[in-house]
């Protein structure tokens, strides 16, 4: 094997005794593994190759025991994971394909340009399906909004996915954003795309054809992003502000241009195998594509665009340039393809060829530069079955009584203050940013449960969320993970879909903790439990671990980005109050459950004890109840209850249209806890006056508990227990606190 | 009547436009690439929003120079009907097929929503099927929609009846005496920020839009001596 060109470049020898593997996050054990899959000790560029294949973003190795158990499979489900994403039949040879993908690290160092190439990266792994993405959604946390850095971060990050979004034309038509301290200097930001194809259409990354020519699309490839992957696997630092470099810059303008000759690409049918690149850049797309087929490949780099000069193969392999793509066409398609590309002032460059020996093997200068074995790249690293150990805090927490504290005297005053509490708080500065209207197909925009986009040509739609309570999961994982998965089916239950499947992104600290494995362990327990009993399996995600400040590790968060399918568009639901005088009932049952409520947070200023409980056959008898209501056309309005309780539900609904509501409801718990318990498995309906009476027989029939609380109207929000006056005030005084929270930060 | 669509390279309301045509007016209607020459077979020409060449530059400085745009000037002159929207109507300004800029919002940010419009003069070929007056609702989705112009260029948009829509209540953007939209002196091209091919559909929010194309399709007809259509 050829030593490397570059002077610069640490010999072979200097790897091993200097041991500078371990700057790339490669173990002492894992370089002997090396070793002996070469029959040698690598040269530079192949440690760094391994090195970013064997990082957990590309190879999930401390995670992969538990991906295996969640349910992948199901009548619907066209490809699970391993794919660029996964697809869901919808019927009438269409399908949803979809899936979720953390920006964390990247942006919480360069934040406009981290959220933007998570978004640019989202796209290219539905369009490389062979997908036309419809739709985005993202899943954001930060820390607390008083702090500088946490405001500049939050803005710059709404601001890159808008920058992107916007410019490439896929509306961004839902999300959820939350602030706790818990994320202060590691940010969560994840990003969903969400795409239709037809069933014929669907691509796989396979570099299929011994011979085969391989092509490469897209823009230069620079010193960009180099290591993104292993930046993206390790704990954030004060040095991470030097890894700048390892974050991308995206360009929004040539991904449309890609995309779009991408989607022309496949529709003419001459293509064999597509991938883009995106973590770990060419390294990671070549290896995977040549292992899908049981192939190897050659990569002759001095074909590869190159925007600077003196690239050497290392930096080649390793940057994450963006907007990138590799393709496997067979040779007489070739100018047919490079027409297309030409089309759209693309160029694309023939770089490798398909080979049968099962090497990945790369020709730099005249130079055989790298020669590794695909299967050991993509199959053989190392899992890790990690230490796990129930946290001190879990235990201590077992005791802690949620129910005593001293009672709020105002209870006005304290759905002012929950509801003007950030994480509840309109999200309104943050989505009129984002084109959510653009494909003319967005019939619920952000704001309500759940996005409804509709399905061009169809009576069909799509209803999608994204969903997780990370102070859930962080006081008892197993619980939180199931609620996540069931409060996501529910948002889309109430807006009349049919819930079709999920995409994961688990965002957790570092797996070397037993404490944050045993999260990881009892969260994914917790979801794949709740993803089988509501038959929405997980077709595809991305882990992101390390997610750590100065403190410790952010709230486990596994968010869940979930789809579902609206049979008719006059099913279409939204949680506004429609009309005065309809009748609001409430579903479900109200328990004394304040841990890890928004009410705990913000008026108790703490986050403790045990989150509410969830039992998974009373959430899908409700389910199947409210979408029964539904389409049959009975129901004017459905809220979720999260966040903030019944008293934030009926607030919430009353915004949408200004309408106000009086109510009155029995309950033999304490005042603050009825209105602000979190208790899940509870939906806020109204119904025509005329219907109230269908309603109530129907879900009596079903097994659901429902209470009619009241009706809409009026100009003030009126609740009531057990006849006595609990809150009382001009709804435009709840709404005023409400819109302007995150504004008046923002200032 | 025959419709265009233009598309730059990074347009991306073209589809919307396309088939706000196809559903609202059911007039034949043909994409038409950036590098075209020949429009002649088209009576409207549609310039659809979107961020041409990712407006890295100014917003519609680059697509002003595209070949199609020489054919979009003669056809402007020769009386055809020219719709800008959004970054449509920046590409016309850039173009100085209609007067003024657009320029940055005031509040620096990006905003999408719905904004209330008073049609100002419908008296154009795209807004003859409104009322004088009338206040429509229509969504908005820029970066850039804040409009400027020198006080002689207000002043004689204002004499000749080139304003065509105001922003009725909040203006979301900044600009200059509340302007939406305006025309040409024959209006026969007209620019505005609002996104009609996005109002065509109650389910979608609004369907304050489609008089837009039914409009357009009235002119036509009156000039071609067929009945109108409402």
């Amino acid at each position: 094997m050829a030593q490397q060109v570059s002077a610069k470049e640490p010999t072979i020898e200097q790897i091993a005794e200097q041991k500078i593997y371990k700057q790339f996050g490669v173990s002492d054990s894992e370089y002997e593994l090396i070793c002996g899959f070469l029959g040698r000790k690598p040269n530079y560029t192949e440690i760094g190759v391994f090195s970013v294949m064997w990082s957990e973003h590309c190879a999930y190795k401390n995670s992969k025991p538990l991906l295996r158990r969640f349910p992948t499979t199901g009548p619907r489900v066209l490809m699970g994971p391993g794919e660029g994403a996964g697809i869901v039949d919808i019927g009438d040879n269409q399908a949803v394909v979809f899936k979720i993908e953390s920006h964390n690290h990247p942006s919480a160092v360069e934040p406009y340009q981290g959220a933007a190439t998570g978004v640019g990266g989202i796209i290219r792994d539905i369009f490389s399906m062979g997908s036309r993405p419809i739709a985005l959604l993202n899943s954001l946390r930060f820390g607390k909004l008083e702090n500088d850095r946490v405001r500049y971060l939050f803005e710059h990050v709404v601001s890159g996915i808008a920058g992107y979004g916007n410019c490439i034309g896929i509306p961004t038509v839902a999300g959820e954003v939350m602030f706790d301290e818990a994320y202060e200097g590691n940010p969560l930001v994840n990003a969903m795309c969400v795409g239709l194809i037809d069933h014929d259409q669907i691509q796989r990354g396979v570099a299929k054809g011994v011979g085969n020519p391989v092509f490469y699309v897209g823009p230069a490839t620079g010193r960009d992003g180099i290591h993104g992957a292993t930046f993206a696997s390790e704990d954030l630092t004060a040095e991470s502000e030097a890894k700048r470099s390892a974050v991308q810059v995206g360009d929004p303008f040539m991904e449309k241009l890609v995309m779009e000759a991408t989607l022309e690409l496949i529709a003419s049918g001459i293509v064999l195998g597509i991938q883009d690149m995106g973590a770990a850049g060419l390294t990671c797309s070549s290896a995977e594509m040549a292992s899908k087929a049981g192939n190897g490949m050659e990569l002759y780099l001095d074909e590869v665009p190159q925007r600077e000069e003196g690239m050497t193969a290392y930096e080649m392999m390793l940057s994450e340039s963006q907007e990138r793509m590799l393709f496997v066409t067979e040779p007489q398609h070739e100018e047919q393809a490079k027409a297309i590309f030409e089309r759209w002032g693309l160029h694309c460059a023939k770089v490798g060829k398909v080979t049968d020996d099962g090497r990945l093997r790369l020709f730099h200068k005249g130079e055989e530069v790298a020669d590794m074995p695909v299967k050991a790249l993509v199959d053989d690293c190392p899992i890790y079955e990690k230490p796990s150990k129930v946290p001190d805090y879990y235990l201590k927490n077992g005791s802690v009584d949620t129910n005593g504290y001293e009672q709020a005297t105002d209870l006005t005053d304290a759905l002012r203050k929950v509801l003007g509490s950030p994480s509840l708080a309109s999200k309104e500065w943050v989505y009129s940013q984002y084109d959510y209207q653009v494909r003319t197909s967005t019939a619920v925009v952000p704001g309500s449960d759940a996005a409804v986009v509709t399905i061009r040509g169809t009576r069909k739609a799509l209803a999608m969320t994204t969903d997780c309570n990370g102070r859930y999961v962080y006081l008892d994982p197993e619980v939180g993970g199931r609620i996540a998965v069931a409060e996501a089916a529910r948002n889309i239950v109430c807006s009349g879909g049919e819930p079709l499947a999920i995409t994961d992104n688990l965002n957790f600290g570092s797996p070397e903790k037993p404490e944050v494995f045993w999260q990881m362990e009892k969260a994914v327990d917790g979801m794949a439990e709740a993803c089988r009993f509501l038959e929405t399996p997980v077709i595809g995600g991305n882990v992101s671990l390390y997610n750590e400040n100065s403190k410790g590790a952010i709230y486990p968060t596994p968010v869940v980005g979930m789809v579902g399918l609206v049979h008719d568009t006059d099913h279409i639901t939204t949680q506004e109050f429609k009309a005065e005088g309809d009748v609001i009932f409430l579903l479900g049952e109200t328990k004394a459950e304040l841990g890890g409520s928004e009410f705990q947070y913000a008026v108790h200023g703490v986050t403790e004890g045990r989150p509410p409980e969830l039992d998974l056959a009373t959430e899908q008898r409700l389910h199947k109840a409210v979408l029964g209501l539904i389409q049959q056309g009975l129901v004017a309005s459905a809220h979720d209850l999260s966040e903030g309780g019944l008293a934030a539900a009926l607030a919430e609904s009353g915004f949408g249209r200004g309408l106000g509501a009086t109510v009155d409801f029995q309950s033999n718990l304490r005042p603050d806890i009825a209105l602000f318990s979190e208790s899940q498995s509870r939906i806020l309906l109204s119904a025509k006056p005329d219907k109230a009476e269908e309603v109530a027989a129907a879900l009596k029939a079903a097994g659901v508990p429902a209470a009619q609380l009241g009706t809409v109207g009026g100009e003030n929000l009126t609740i009531k227990i057990n006849g006595h006056t609990a809150i009382s005030a001009p709804l435009g005084e709840f709404r005023k606190e409400w819109k302007e929270a995150i504004p008046c930060r923002m200032k | 009547m025959k419709f265009a669509v233009l598309v730059f390279p990074g347009s991306n309301c073209d589809i919307d436009m396309l088939k706000a045509v196809e559903d609202v007016v059911q007039q034949p209607v043909d994409y038409v690439w950036y590098t075209s020459t020949d429009l002649s077979e088209y009576d409207a020409i549609l310039v659809p929003g979107g961020f041409s060449y990712g407006d890295y530059l100014r917003c519609g400085a680059m697509a002003q120079l595209a070949p199609v745009m020489q054919e979009v000037r003669k056809a402007a002159e020769a009386g055809k009907f020219v719709l800008g929207v959004c970054n449509g109507f920046q590409i016309l300004t850039e173009a100085g097929l209609l007067p003024g800029a657009l320029i940055r919002n005031d509040s620096l940010k990006f905003r999408c929503h719905q904004v209330g419009l008073r049609v100002e003069n419908a008296g154009t070929a795209f807004t003859n099927d409104y009322e004088q007056g009338e206040v429509v609702t229509i969504p908005i989705a820029h970066g850039e929609g804040n409009f400027f112009c020198d006080e002689e260029t207000l002043a004689s948009l204002n004499k000749n009846n080139q304003i065509v829509f105001r922003y009725a209540g909040d203006n979301p953007n900044g600009s200059l005496d509340n302007i939406a939209g305006i025309c040409n002196e024959k209006g026969n091209v007209v620019g505005m920020m609002p996104h009609p091919e996005r109002a065509v559909s109650e389910l979608l929010g609004s369907a304050d839009g489609a008089r837009m194309f039914t409009s357009v399709l009235n002119a036509w007809r009156e000039r071609n001596g067929a009945a109108s259509i409402r």
